[in-house]
């Protein structure tokens, strides 16, 4: 799955991966609903940290379409909403773990 | 089904499909759609070059507030020299308003220097992936069926759609943060100038932040009037103040 960290650029992950994610989605969805922002900023942290370590930068010259936007925690508040669909960031993909 | 990435591809796939609509030749299409995405890089460059030098400016306008902080502070020693510590009062209290609004702004030109970082990579990237698209379609041209054409052109226009979206949206921030910045900067310039403290005052700042602000200001005037008066011996009244 290929996984895009806006504003850093474009990783590719292990689908094991998905369920932590999911997890980590639902939270900011939460978060956000709730205006919770440093919640939010703390899962979408995660989110980051987690695709930067298990995931594999693509390379530069290697074109593809993202499955999953991820958006920066330095947005503010109400940029994030408008990012966000009811599903959260990823759209809930059964894992295959 | 759809996440976030569904409703963001579908503003890129929709403007590619347009795109894909106006030749019916694969090769001619490849050409128009690299040649659009050489337009567009341009405009991802000059708007690169613009943020940069925005920052410059305001690290520059940051300068001279710094400057102007010792301006006031030699002022303030001036006056009450010459005995007037009404004028030495004020010109604290707007050293005082001055610094505390530098210390924010230091902090978030310091911030901007990552971001900045970030979109030069980013633009990097994008230029990369169109260097890639150039080379890719000579190969789709060469190799592939018109259908099979179709669809890959499809899938590398919209990857790099979506670079370009991601890039466009960074210059976007960055742009937005420094002006909001300059505008800050600006307004202190304008305070050291005029010295209305007041109308600086009432930006975006609740009563209570402007109480707080107001305490700060006055007592950091009073502990360094003390001092002032204490290093001078409390004055002695001969000088006029040079204005």
């Amino acid at each position: 799955m290929i996984v895009r960290l806006m504003n850093e650029g474009q990783y590719r992950i292990d689908d094991s991966l998905i369920g932590r994610l999911n997890e980590l989605d639902d939270q900011a969805t939460a978060a956000a609903e709730a205006d919770d922002e440093p919640t939010l900023d703390q899962a979408l942290d995660e989110m980051f940290e987690l695709v930067k370590r298990e995931g594999q930068v693509l390379p530069d010259d290697e074109i593809a379409t993202s499955d999953v936007l991820i958006p920066p925690s330095d947005l503010t508040l109400e940029e994030t909403k408008q990012l966000l669909t009811h599903e959260g960031f990823i759209p809930d993909l059964p894992s295959r773990s | 089904m759809p996440g976030l990435m569904n409703r963001a591809s579908t503003v890129v796939k929709a403007k590619i499909s347009k795109l894909l609509d106006r030749a019916e030749d694969p090769g001619e299409t490849l050409d128009y759609s690299y040649e659009q995405q050489l337009q567009l890089l341009q405009n991802v460059k000059r708007g690169v070059a613009d943020v940069v030098t925005a920052k410059k400016r305001l690290e520059l306008q940051t300068t001279q507030l710094e400057q102007s902080v010792v301006k006031l502070d030699a002022q303030a020693r001036q006056a009450l020299q010459a005995g007037r510590e009404d004028l030495a009062r004020e010109a604290l209290q707007r050293k005082s308003v001055v610094q505390q609004q530098l210390q924010g702004l230091d902090q978030q030109v310091q911030g901007l220097q990552s971001q900045q970082e970030k979109l030069i990579s980013s633009e990097k990237q994008l230029s990369a992936k169109i260097e890639a698209f150039r080379s890719q379609k000579e190969v789709i041209k060469a190799q592939y069926s018109a259908a099979d054409a179709q669809v890959r052109i499809g899938e590398a226009a919209t990857g790099i759609g979506e670079q370009m979206a991601d890039t466009g949206l960074a210059i976007q921030r960055a742009k937005d943060k420094t002006e909001q910045m300059q505008a800050r900067a600006a307004a202190v310039d304008e305070l050291v100038a005029a010295g209305t403290l007041e109308d600086f005052t009432a930006g975006d700042q609740t009563e209570l932040d402007r109480e707080l602000q107001q305490l700060t200001t006055s007592t950091q005037v009073d502990d360094e009037l003390a001092k002032m008066k204490a290093e001078s011996g409390a004055g002695d009244p001969q000088k006029e103040l040079e204005r």
